[in-house]
Protein backbone atom coordinates (compact mmCIF):
# COMPACT_ATOMS: atom_id res chain seq x y z
CA UNK A 1 0.00 0.00 0.00
CA UNK A 2 2.78 2.22 1.13
CA UNK A 3 4.15 1.74 -2.30
CA UNK A 4 1.22 3.41 -4.33
CA UNK A 5 2.10 7.28 -4.61
CA UNK A 6 -0.03 9.76 -3.61
CA UNK A 7 0.82 11.99 -5.99
CA UNK A 8 1.73 10.90 -9.65
CA UNK A 9 2.92 13.72 -12.29
CA UNK A 10 2.58 12.10 -16.00
CA UNK A 11 4.40 13.68 -18.80
CA UNK A 12 3.76 16.88 -17.73
CA UNK A 13 4.36 19.79 -19.85
CA UNK A 14 3.49 23.49 -19.55
CA UNK A 15 4.12 26.70 -21.90
CA UNK A 16 3.06 29.84 -21.21
CA UNK A 17 2.73 32.70 -24.02
CA UNK A 18 4.78 35.32 -23.65
CA UNK A 19 4.53 39.19 -24.43
CA UNK A 20 6.35 38.97 -27.73
CA UNK A 21 3.41 36.36 -28.94
CA UNK A 22 6.27 33.37 -28.68
CA UNK A 23 5.83 30.12 -26.56
CA UNK A 24 8.31 29.79 -23.46
CA UNK A 25 8.48 26.18 -22.50
CA UNK A 26 8.76 26.07 -18.84
CA UNK A 27 8.16 22.20 -18.20
CA UNK A 28 9.01 19.61 -20.91
CA UNK A 29 7.74 16.54 -20.14
CA UNK A 30 8.03 15.98 -16.01
CA UNK A 31 7.17 12.44 -14.61
CA UNK A 32 7.85 11.76 -10.81
CA UNK A 33 5.76 9.89 -8.36
CA UNK A 34 5.51 10.95 -4.68
CA UNK A 35 5.06 8.09 -1.64
CA UNK A 36 2.53 8.68 0.76
CA UNK A 37 4.63 10.34 3.70
CA UNK A 38 7.54 11.28 2.23
CA UNK A 39 9.39 14.35 2.41
CA UNK A 40 10.71 15.47 -1.37
CA UNK A 41 13.18 18.28 -2.01
CA UNK A 42 13.49 19.65 -5.70
CA UNK A 43 16.36 21.59 -6.32
CA UNK A 44 16.88 23.15 -9.72
CA UNK A 45 18.41 26.94 -11.39
CA UNK A 46 16.15 29.52 -11.52
CA UNK A 47 13.28 29.44 -13.69
CA UNK A 48 13.19 25.58 -14.30
CA UNK A 49 9.72 25.53 -13.22
CA UNK A 50 9.85 24.64 -9.73
CA UNK A 51 7.19 26.55 -8.86
CA UNK A 52 5.00 25.74 -11.79
CA UNK A 53 5.43 22.10 -10.97
CA UNK A 54 3.81 23.18 -7.46
CA UNK A 55 1.56 25.57 -9.18
CA UNK A 56 0.15 22.78 -11.30
CA UNK A 57 -0.26 20.13 -8.90
CA UNK A 58 -1.71 22.29 -6.22
CA UNK A 59 -4.55 22.93 -9.20
CA UNK A 60 -3.47 26.72 -9.12
CA UNK A 61 -2.65 26.05 -12.98
CA UNK A 62 -3.75 24.54 -15.90
CA UNK A 63 -0.74 21.38 -17.50
CA UNK A 64 -0.27 22.42 -21.31
CA UNK A 65 0.17 18.06 -21.59
CA UNK A 66 0.08 15.60 -19.13
CA UNK A 67 -1.91 15.36 -15.83
CA UNK A 68 -0.91 15.22 -12.00
CA UNK A 69 -2.61 12.58 -9.94
CA UNK A 70 -3.55 12.86 -6.15
CA UNK A 71 -4.75 9.20 -5.32
CA UNK A 72 -5.29 8.53 -9.09
CA UNK A 73 -7.36 11.15 -9.05
CA UNK A 74 -6.35 14.00 -11.87
CA UNK A 75 -5.98 17.56 -9.89
CA UNK A 76 -8.43 20.16 -11.99
CA UNK A 77 -8.96 22.89 -9.07
CA UNK A 78 -7.09 23.74 -5.50
CA UNK A 79 -8.64 21.45 -2.67
CA UNK A 80 -8.00 21.01 0.73
CA UNK A 81 -6.53 17.72 0.69
CA UNK A 82 -3.48 19.36 -0.75
CA UNK A 83 -2.10 22.45 0.79
CA UNK A 84 0.70 24.88 -0.52
CA UNK A 85 3.04 27.49 1.59
CA UNK A 86 4.84 30.41 -0.22
CA UNK A 87 7.91 32.12 -0.21
CA UNK A 88 6.42 35.10 2.01
CA UNK A 89 3.24 37.48 1.56
CA UNK A 90 0.91 35.15 1.98
CA UNK A 91 -0.77 35.98 5.25
CA UNK A 92 -3.89 38.00 5.10
CA UNK A 93 -3.16 40.76 6.39
CA UNK A 94 -5.73 42.88 7.84
CA UNK A 95 -6.83 38.97 9.46
CA UNK A 96 -5.44 38.16 13.24
CA UNK A 97 -2.81 35.30 13.29
CA UNK A 98 -5.63 33.38 14.55
CA UNK A 99 -7.82 34.60 11.79
CA UNK A 100 -5.69 33.82 9.61
CA UNK A 101 -5.14 30.20 10.61
CA UNK A 102 -8.67 29.29 10.84
CA UNK A 103 -9.00 30.75 7.27
CA UNK A 104 -9.41 27.40 5.45
CA UNK A 105 -11.92 26.21 8.23
CA UNK A 106 -13.85 29.36 7.62
CA UNK A 107 -13.73 28.81 3.56
CA UNK A 108 -15.36 25.51 4.32
CA UNK A 109 -17.93 26.83 7.02
CA UNK A 110 -16.98 25.79 10.23
CA UNK A 111 -18.23 27.46 12.62
CA UNK A 112 -16.06 30.51 14.47
CA UNK A 113 -15.91 28.66 18.00
CA UNK A 114 -14.61 25.59 16.17
CA UNK A 115 -12.29 26.78 14.41
CA UNK A 116 -10.80 29.20 16.43
CA UNK A 117 -10.63 26.31 18.86
CA UNK A 118 -8.48 23.99 15.96
CA UNK A 119 -6.76 27.11 14.94
CA UNK A 120 -5.05 27.63 18.44
CA UNK A 121 -3.89 24.03 18.36
CA UNK A 122 -2.00 24.57 15.44
CA UNK A 123 -0.45 27.34 16.35
CA UNK A 124 0.05 25.74 19.64
CA UNK A 125 2.06 23.43 17.21
CA UNK A 126 4.15 25.78 15.39
CA UNK A 127 4.67 27.48 19.17
CA UNK A 128 3.06 30.83 17.98
CA UNK A 129 0.07 30.48 20.58
CA UNK A 130 0.79 33.41 22.55
CA UNK A 131 1.04 35.85 18.95
CA UNK A 132 -2.39 34.67 18.22
CA UNK A 133 -3.76 38.57 18.15
CA UNK A 134 -0.75 39.89 16.46
CA UNK A 135 -1.47 40.48 13.29
CA UNK A 136 0.70 39.74 10.71
CA UNK A 137 3.02 42.82 9.89
CA UNK A 138 4.00 42.56 13.93
CA UNK A 139 5.49 39.54 13.44
CA UNK A 140 9.03 38.79 12.16
CA UNK A 141 9.64 36.57 8.73
CA UNK A 142 10.18 33.40 10.39
CA UNK A 143 7.37 34.05 13.33
CA UNK A 144 5.15 34.54 9.53
CA UNK A 145 6.19 31.32 7.79
CA UNK A 146 5.21 29.47 11.23
CA UNK A 147 1.55 31.49 10.73
CA UNK A 148 2.13 30.28 6.94
CA UNK A 149 2.67 26.68 7.76
CA UNK A 150 0.27 26.34 10.59
CA UNK A 151 -2.59 28.00 8.62
CA UNK A 152 -2.11 25.23 5.84
CA UNK A 153 -1.91 22.48 8.51
CA UNK A 154 -5.17 23.89 9.51
CA UNK A 155 -6.94 22.91 6.70
CA UNK A 156 -5.72 19.51 7.22
CA UNK A 157 -4.39 18.81 3.70
CA UNK A 158 -2.75 15.34 2.72
CA UNK A 159 0.28 16.75 1.14
CA UNK A 160 1.95 19.84 1.73
CA UNK A 161 3.48 21.50 -1.08
CA UNK A 162 6.47 24.15 -0.14
CA UNK A 163 7.86 26.57 -2.02
CA UNK A 164 11.02 27.99 -0.87
CA UNK A 165 9.16 28.68 2.78
CA UNK A 166 12.39 29.72 4.45
CA UNK A 167 13.94 31.54 1.06
CA UNK A 168 13.49 34.56 2.87
CA UNK A 169 14.82 33.98 6.42
CA UNK A 170 18.58 34.33 8.09
CA UNK A 171 20.33 31.56 8.05
CA UNK A 172 20.09 31.11 11.68
CA UNK A 173 15.93 31.43 11.60
CA UNK A 174 16.11 29.17 9.06
CA UNK A 175 18.00 26.14 10.34
CA UNK A 176 15.69 26.51 13.14
CA UNK A 177 12.46 26.48 10.95
CA UNK A 178 13.86 23.17 9.25
CA UNK A 179 14.01 21.12 12.37
CA UNK A 180 10.77 22.99 13.81
CA UNK A 181 9.39 21.76 10.40
CA UNK A 182 11.00 17.89 10.12
CA UNK A 183 9.24 17.41 13.71
CA UNK A 184 5.85 18.25 12.35
CA UNK A 185 6.54 16.35 9.36
CA UNK A 186 6.99 13.31 11.74
CA UNK A 187 4.24 14.04 14.10
CA UNK A 188 1.43 14.84 11.30
CA UNK A 189 2.42 12.02 8.93
CA UNK A 190 2.41 14.55 5.71
CA UNK A 191 3.51 14.24 2.73
CA UNK A 192 5.69 17.20 2.34
CA UNK A 193 6.84 18.21 -1.31
CA UNK A 194 9.20 21.66 -1.05
CA UNK A 195 11.54 23.35 -3.54
CA UNK A 196 14.28 25.29 -2.37
CA UNK A 197 17.56 27.08 -3.59
CA UNK A 198 19.81 25.30 -1.05
CA UNK A 199 21.24 22.36 -1.68
CA UNK A 200 22.07 22.18 2.13
CA UNK A 201 18.59 22.33 3.04
CA UNK A 202 18.02 19.50 0.38
CA UNK A 203 20.45 17.20 2.23
CA UNK A 204 18.96 18.10 5.78
CA UNK A 205 15.35 17.34 5.19
CA UNK A 206 14.97 15.22 2.18
CA UNK A 207 14.07 11.85 1.33
CA UNK A 208 14.31 11.86 -2.07
CA UNK A 209 15.97 14.98 -3.97
CA UNK A 210 14.65 16.13 -7.64
CA UNK A 211 17.05 17.72 -9.41
CA UNK A 212 15.70 19.43 -12.32
CA UNK A 213 17.78 21.56 -15.11
CA UNK A 214 16.45 24.67 -16.88
CA UNK A 215 15.39 26.08 -20.49
CA UNK A 216 13.41 23.95 -20.92
CA UNK A 217 13.04 22.58 -17.13
CA UNK A 218 13.21 18.80 -17.02
CA UNK A 219 13.83 16.20 -13.98
CA UNK A 220 17.71 15.85 -14.27
CA UNK A 221 18.21 13.03 -11.04
CA UNK A 222 16.05 11.57 -8.62
CA UNK A 223 18.08 11.01 -5.76
CA UNK A 224 17.43 9.27 -2.81
CA UNK A 225 19.08 9.92 0.61
CA UNK A 226 19.32 7.21 3.15
CA UNK A 227 20.76 9.14 5.88
CA UNK A 228 19.68 8.55 9.23
CA UNK A 229 17.67 11.40 11.11
CA UNK A 230 18.32 13.41 12.48
CA UNK A 231 21.25 14.75 10.47
CA UNK A 232 24.53 16.79 11.15
CA UNK A 233 26.30 18.92 8.82
CA UNK A 234 29.36 17.74 10.40
CA UNK A 235 28.55 14.42 9.19
CA UNK A 236 30.88 13.28 6.16
CA UNK A 237 27.41 11.55 4.00
CA UNK A 238 25.93 15.00 4.32
CA UNK A 239 28.98 16.78 3.18
CA UNK A 240 29.58 14.24 -0.01
CA UNK A 241 25.96 14.55 -0.83
CA UNK A 242 26.03 17.98 -0.64
CA UNK A 243 29.10 18.45 -3.04
CA UNK A 244 27.61 15.93 -5.36
CA UNK A 245 24.66 17.96 -5.23
CA UNK A 246 26.48 21.11 -6.22
CA UNK A 247 28.06 19.56 -8.83
CA UNK A 248 25.11 18.42 -10.67
CA UNK A 249 23.65 21.65 -10.09
CA UNK A 250 26.55 24.41 -11.52
CA UNK A 251 26.12 25.22 -14.97
CA UNK A 252 29.59 24.13 -16.57
CA UNK A 253 28.62 20.78 -16.00
CA UNK A 254 29.20 18.90 -19.32
CA UNK B 1 9.15 73.20 22.37
CA UNK B 2 6.05 72.03 23.70
CA UNK B 3 4.17 75.06 23.55
CA UNK B 4 5.84 75.68 20.01
CA UNK B 5 4.15 72.55 18.70
CA UNK B 6 0.97 73.31 19.96
CA UNK B 7 1.08 77.09 18.93
CA UNK B 8 2.42 76.81 15.40
CA UNK B 9 -0.78 75.33 13.74
CA UNK B 10 -2.60 78.19 15.40
CA UNK B 11 -0.20 80.87 13.74
CA UNK B 12 -2.13 81.08 10.54
CA UNK B 13 -5.41 81.17 11.86
CA UNK B 14 -4.82 83.83 13.75
CA UNK B 15 -2.98 85.88 11.56
CA UNK B 16 -6.27 85.52 9.76
CA UNK B 17 -8.70 86.99 12.48
CA UNK B 18 -6.31 89.97 12.94
CA UNK B 19 -6.38 90.82 9.84
CA UNK B 20 -10.02 90.41 9.40
CA UNK B 21 -10.44 92.58 11.98
CA UNK B 22 -8.13 95.06 11.08
CA UNK B 23 -9.63 95.20 7.28
CA UNK B 24 -13.11 95.18 8.53
CA UNK B 25 -12.70 98.56 10.91
CA UNK B 26 -10.85 99.96 8.07
CA UNK B 27 -13.55 99.65 5.29
CA UNK B 28 -16.18 99.71 7.36
CA UNK B 29 -18.58 98.82 5.12
CA UNK B 30 -20.42 95.20 5.96
CA UNK B 31 -21.06 94.51 2.46
CA UNK B 32 -17.61 93.78 1.85
CA UNK B 33 -16.24 92.62 4.71
CA UNK B 34 -18.41 92.88 8.14
CA UNK B 35 -17.41 92.68 11.45
CA UNK B 36 -15.99 89.13 12.52
CA UNK B 37 -18.44 89.67 15.74
CA UNK B 38 -21.40 89.82 13.50
CA UNK B 39 -20.32 86.55 11.61
CA UNK B 40 -19.48 84.64 15.03
CA UNK B 41 -23.09 86.19 16.30
CA UNK B 42 -24.47 84.19 13.37
CA UNK B 43 -22.35 80.96 14.13
CA UNK B 44 -23.44 81.12 17.40
CA UNK B 45 -27.01 81.00 17.30
CA UNK B 46 -27.22 78.75 14.88
CA UNK B 47 -31.14 77.67 15.63
CA UNK B 48 -32.08 81.17 14.86
CA UNK B 49 -33.66 82.08 11.37
CA UNK B 50 -32.07 84.12 9.05
CA UNK B 51 -33.43 86.56 6.59
CA UNK B 52 -36.90 83.82 6.33
CA UNK B 53 -34.91 81.23 5.06
CA UNK B 54 -34.42 79.03 7.83
CA UNK B 55 -31.82 78.49 10.32
CA UNK B 56 -28.32 77.60 9.75
CA UNK B 57 -28.23 74.60 11.16
CA UNK B 58 -31.57 73.52 9.32
CA UNK B 59 -30.29 74.66 5.99
CA UNK B 60 -26.80 72.50 6.84
CA UNK B 61 -29.25 69.29 7.71
CA UNK B 62 -30.83 69.35 4.20
CA UNK B 63 -28.01 69.83 2.66
CA UNK B 64 -25.94 66.61 4.62
CA UNK B 65 -29.30 64.91 3.59
CA UNK B 66 -28.67 65.37 -0.02
CA UNK B 67 -25.21 64.61 -0.20
CA UNK B 68 -25.63 61.69 1.79
CA UNK B 69 -28.37 60.40 -0.42
CA UNK B 70 -26.04 61.02 -3.28
CA UNK B 71 -22.68 59.71 -2.13
CA UNK B 72 -24.44 56.82 -0.88
CA UNK B 73 -25.57 56.13 -4.40
CA UNK B 74 -22.27 56.73 -5.77
CA UNK B 75 -20.84 54.08 -3.11
CA UNK B 76 -23.27 51.72 -3.87
CA UNK B 77 -22.19 52.00 -7.73
CA UNK B 78 -18.81 52.54 -7.45
CA UNK B 79 -17.46 49.98 -5.29
CA UNK B 80 -19.15 47.19 -6.98
CA UNK B 81 -18.22 47.90 -10.23
CA UNK B 82 -14.50 49.32 -9.27
CA UNK B 83 -14.03 45.71 -7.71
CA UNK B 84 -15.14 43.59 -10.63
CA UNK B 85 -13.57 46.18 -13.32
CA UNK B 86 -10.49 45.76 -11.34
CA UNK B 87 -10.38 41.55 -11.26
CA UNK B 88 -11.93 40.59 -14.72
CA UNK B 89 -9.50 42.56 -17.08
CA UNK B 90 -12.38 41.89 -19.89
CA UNK B 91 -14.98 44.07 -18.08
CA UNK B 92 -12.18 46.81 -17.58
CA UNK B 93 -11.35 47.11 -21.10
CA UNK B 94 -15.19 47.46 -21.64
CA UNK B 95 -15.94 49.96 -19.43
CA UNK B 96 -12.57 51.94 -19.08
CA UNK B 97 -12.63 54.12 -21.87
CA UNK B 98 -16.47 54.84 -21.85
CA UNK B 99 -15.60 55.81 -18.18
CA UNK B 100 -12.98 58.01 -19.16
CA UNK B 101 -14.60 59.71 -21.77
CA UNK B 102 -17.11 61.49 -18.91
CA UNK B 103 -14.65 61.64 -16.39
CA UNK B 104 -13.25 65.32 -17.38
CA UNK B 105 -16.41 66.73 -17.34
CA UNK B 106 -16.84 69.01 -14.37
CA UNK B 107 -19.83 67.86 -12.33
CA UNK B 108 -21.12 71.61 -13.04
CA UNK B 109 -21.12 71.39 -16.68
CA UNK B 110 -23.70 68.19 -16.53
CA UNK B 111 -26.22 71.00 -14.88
CA UNK B 112 -28.10 72.33 -18.19
CA UNK B 113 -28.79 68.50 -19.28
CA UNK B 114 -29.56 67.38 -15.92
CA UNK B 115 -32.18 70.02 -15.66
CA UNK B 116 -33.27 69.17 -19.10
CA UNK B 117 -34.08 65.22 -18.04
CA UNK B 118 -35.35 65.91 -14.08
CA UNK B 119 -36.65 69.48 -14.50
CA UNK B 120 -37.34 69.94 -10.71
CA UNK B 121 -38.79 66.64 -10.24
CA UNK B 122 -37.97 65.17 -6.71
CA UNK B 123 -38.27 62.30 -4.55
CA UNK B 124 -41.77 63.54 -3.83
CA UNK B 125 -41.93 63.02 -7.24
CA UNK B 126 -41.61 60.14 -7.42
CA UNK B 127 -43.10 58.55 -4.24
CA UNK B 128 -45.80 60.35 -5.07
CA UNK B 129 -46.52 62.33 -1.98
CA UNK B 130 -48.29 65.70 -3.04
CA UNK B 131 -48.87 67.40 0.42
CA UNK B 132 -47.64 67.42 4.25
CA UNK B 133 -44.81 67.20 6.24
CA UNK B 134 -43.30 64.76 3.86
CA UNK B 135 -43.74 66.40 0.74
CA UNK B 136 -41.25 69.65 2.05
CA UNK B 137 -38.21 67.43 2.94
CA UNK B 138 -39.14 64.80 0.17
CA UNK B 139 -39.30 67.92 -2.34
CA UNK B 140 -36.09 69.43 -1.11
CA UNK B 141 -33.98 66.21 -2.40
CA UNK B 142 -34.07 67.00 -6.18
CA UNK B 143 -32.91 64.41 -8.54
CA UNK B 144 -30.85 67.00 -10.81
CA UNK B 145 -29.04 67.46 -7.50
CA UNK B 146 -27.98 63.94 -6.60
CA UNK B 147 -27.06 63.10 -10.11
CA UNK B 148 -24.61 66.15 -9.78
CA UNK B 149 -23.72 65.29 -6.27
CA UNK B 150 -23.05 61.36 -7.45
CA UNK B 151 -21.11 62.29 -10.84
CA UNK B 152 -19.24 64.02 -8.53
CA UNK B 153 -18.09 60.70 -5.78
CA UNK B 154 -18.36 58.68 -8.17
CA UNK B 155 -14.92 58.97 -9.89
CA UNK B 156 -12.30 59.22 -6.96
CA UNK B 157 -14.27 56.08 -5.51
CA UNK B 158 -14.20 54.29 -8.54
CA UNK B 159 -10.88 54.70 -9.61
CA UNK B 160 -9.65 54.10 -6.22
CA UNK B 161 -11.68 50.89 -6.00
CA UNK B 162 -9.85 49.44 -9.48
CA UNK B 163 -6.63 50.58 -8.25
CA UNK B 164 -7.17 48.84 -4.70
CA UNK B 165 -8.29 45.66 -6.18
CA UNK B 166 -5.59 45.72 -8.86
CA UNK B 167 -2.93 45.90 -6.49
CA UNK B 168 -4.12 43.07 -3.95
CA UNK B 169 -1.37 40.62 -4.07
CA UNK B 170 -1.55 37.64 -6.49
CA UNK B 171 -0.39 35.16 -3.76
CA UNK B 172 -3.03 36.15 -0.88
CA UNK B 173 -5.80 35.40 -3.74
CA UNK B 174 -3.30 32.07 -4.35
CA UNK B 175 -3.56 31.22 -1.14
CA UNK B 176 -7.04 31.78 -0.50
CA UNK B 177 -7.67 29.65 -3.54
CA UNK B 178 -5.41 26.68 -1.92
CA UNK B 179 -7.43 27.29 1.37
CA UNK B 180 -10.31 26.11 -0.16
CA UNK B 181 -12.16 29.39 -0.87
CA UNK B 182 -14.84 29.94 -3.70
CA UNK B 183 -15.06 32.93 -6.44
CA UNK B 184 -17.91 34.52 -4.06
CA UNK B 185 -15.50 34.19 -1.06
CA UNK B 186 -12.35 35.23 -3.34
CA UNK B 187 -14.74 38.48 -3.98
CA UNK B 188 -16.19 38.76 0.25
CA UNK B 189 -13.54 37.92 1.85
CA UNK B 190 -9.94 38.62 -0.20
CA UNK B 191 -10.47 41.14 -2.64
CA UNK B 192 -12.70 43.66 -0.92
CA UNK B 193 -10.78 43.38 2.61
CA UNK B 194 -7.43 43.56 1.06
CA UNK B 195 -8.44 46.65 -1.14
CA UNK B 196 -10.20 48.35 1.51
CA UNK B 197 -7.75 50.82 2.72
CA UNK B 198 -7.56 52.43 -1.05
CA UNK B 199 -11.53 52.29 -1.02
CA UNK B 200 -11.41 54.17 2.20
CA UNK B 201 -9.75 57.06 0.86
CA UNK B 202 -11.13 57.21 -2.50
CA UNK B 203 -14.71 57.34 -0.32
CA UNK B 204 -12.98 59.96 1.71
CA UNK B 205 -11.83 62.46 -1.42
CA UNK B 206 -14.90 61.45 -2.70
CA UNK B 207 -16.96 62.58 -0.04
CA UNK B 208 -14.84 66.15 -0.07
CA UNK B 209 -15.99 66.30 -3.41
CA UNK B 210 -19.46 65.54 -3.19
CA UNK B 211 -19.91 68.48 -0.63
CA UNK B 212 -18.11 70.74 -2.86
CA UNK B 213 -20.31 69.54 -5.45
CA UNK B 214 -23.26 70.72 -3.45
CA UNK B 215 -23.12 74.44 -3.30
CA UNK B 216 -23.19 74.22 -7.40
CA UNK B 217 -26.25 72.04 -7.37
CA UNK B 218 -27.95 73.80 -4.69
CA UNK B 219 -27.82 76.87 -7.09
CA UNK B 220 -29.90 75.34 -9.19
CA UNK B 221 -33.04 76.62 -9.86
CA UNK B 222 -35.84 75.30 -7.89
CA UNK B 223 -33.92 75.01 -4.83
CA UNK B 224 -35.09 76.26 -1.82
CA UNK B 225 -33.35 75.68 1.24
CA UNK B 226 -29.74 74.04 1.71
CA UNK B 227 -26.57 75.78 3.02
CA UNK B 228 -25.84 76.46 -1.42
CA UNK B 229 -28.79 77.90 -1.60
CA UNK B 230 -28.57 80.39 1.76
CA UNK B 231 -25.36 81.58 1.02
CA UNK B 232 -26.32 82.18 -2.94
CA UNK B 233 -29.57 83.63 -1.55
CA UNK B 234 -27.36 86.02 1.45
CA UNK B 235 -25.68 87.43 -1.40
CA UNK B 236 -28.53 89.30 -3.54
CA UNK B 237 -29.69 90.81 0.01
CA UNK B 238 -26.15 91.42 0.61
CA UNK B 239 -26.27 89.96 3.95
CA UNK B 240 -22.30 88.78 3.85
CA UNK B 241 -22.07 88.36 7.06
CA UNK B 242 -24.28 85.08 6.44
CA UNK B 243 -22.45 84.50 3.22
CA UNK B 244 -19.44 84.01 5.37
CA UNK B 245 -21.16 82.23 8.45
CA UNK B 246 -22.62 79.93 5.81
CA UNK B 247 -18.73 79.42 4.38
CA UNK B 248 -17.45 78.69 7.27
CA UNK B 249 -19.56 75.96 8.54
CA UNK B 250 -19.29 74.35 4.83
CA UNK B 251 -15.80 74.37 5.96
CA UNK B 252 -16.27 73.28 9.37
CA UNK B 253 -18.59 70.17 8.08
CA UNK B 254 -16.23 69.05 4.96
CA UNK B 255 -13.18 69.00 7.97
CA UNK B 256 -15.02 67.23 9.95
CA UNK B 257 -16.38 64.15 8.10
CA UNK B 258 -12.89 63.80 6.58
CA UNK B 259 -11.53 63.53 10.07
CA UNK B 260 -13.94 61.08 10.68
CA UNK B 261 -12.69 59.03 7.61
CA UNK B 262 -9.11 59.59 8.58
CA UNK B 263 -9.43 58.28 12.08
CA UNK B 264 -10.99 54.99 10.82
CA UNK B 265 -8.39 54.77 7.83
CA UNK B 266 -6.01 55.08 11.26
CA UNK B 267 -7.90 52.53 13.63
CA UNK B 268 -8.53 50.14 10.90
CA UNK B 269 -6.13 50.10 8.66
CA UNK B 270 -3.23 49.76 10.78
CA UNK B 271 -1.76 46.80 8.64
CA UNK B 272 -1.72 48.56 5.94
CA UNK B 273 1.55 50.80 6.97
CA UNK B 274 3.40 47.57 6.07
CA UNK B 275 1.24 46.16 3.09
CA UNK B 276 2.99 43.27 2.04
CA UNK B 277 3.27 41.23 5.21
N1 LIG C 1 2.36 33.12 -15.45
C1 LIG C 1 3.45 33.04 -16.23
N2 LIG C 1 3.47 33.62 -17.44
C2 LIG C 1 4.57 33.53 -18.23
N3 LIG C 1 5.68 32.89 -17.90
C3 LIG C 1 5.72 32.29 -16.70
C4 LIG C 1 4.62 32.33 -15.80
N4 LIG C 1 4.95 31.65 -14.69
C5 LIG C 1 6.20 31.20 -14.88
N5 LIG C 1 6.68 31.58 -16.09
C6 LIG C 1 7.98 31.23 -16.64
O1 LIG C 1 8.18 29.86 -16.51
C7 LIG C 1 9.51 29.56 -16.12
C8 LIG C 1 9.50 28.76 -14.86
O2 LIG C 1 9.03 29.58 -13.80
P1 LIG C 1 8.98 29.10 -12.29
O3 LIG C 1 8.49 30.24 -11.49
O4 LIG C 1 8.25 27.83 -12.20
O5 LIG C 1 10.52 28.85 -12.00
P2 LIG C 1 11.21 28.46 -10.61
O6 LIG C 1 12.01 27.25 -10.86
O7 LIG C 1 10.22 28.43 -9.53
O8 LIG C 1 12.18 29.69 -10.43
P3 LIG C 1 12.69 30.34 -9.06
O9 LIG C 1 13.69 29.39 -8.51
O10 LIG C 1 13.31 31.60 -9.49
O11 LIG C 1 11.50 30.50 -8.20
C9 LIG C 1 10.22 30.89 -15.99
O12 LIG C 1 10.97 31.11 -17.16
C10 LIG C 1 9.11 31.88 -15.89
O13 LIG C 1 9.50 33.10 -16.48
MG1 LIG D 1 9.83 29.61 -7.82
Amino acid sequence: MSDTPIINIQGLSKSFATKSGDQLQALDDINLSIRPRSFTCIVGPSGCGKSTILRIASGLEKASLGQVLYKGDPVVKPGADIGLVFQEYSLFPWLSVLDNVAAGPEFAGVDKQTRHRDALGFLNMVNMAEFKDAFPHELSGGMRQRVAIARALANEPDVLFMDEPFGALDAHTRILLQQELLSLWEMTHKTVVLVTHSVDEAVFLADEIVIMSARPGRIQDVLTVDMSRPRTRADKAFGELSEFLLHSLSPDRV
Amino acid sequence: MKFFSFAVPLLAPVLLVLCWIWMAARIANQVILPPMDQVLYILAHPFEDLISMGSLTSNLLVSLVRVLLGYASAVAIAIPLGVIMGYYGMVFKAFNGFLNLFRPIPPLAWVPLVMAWFGISSLATMTGVETGQWYVYLNNIKFSMLFIIFVGAFYPILTATIHGVRSVNATLLDSARVLGAGQSQIFRKILIPAAMPAIITGMRIGLGIAWMCLVSAEMLPGSLSGIGYMITHAFTLASTDIVIAGMISIGCVGALMDMVFRRVEKQKFSWQRQTNS
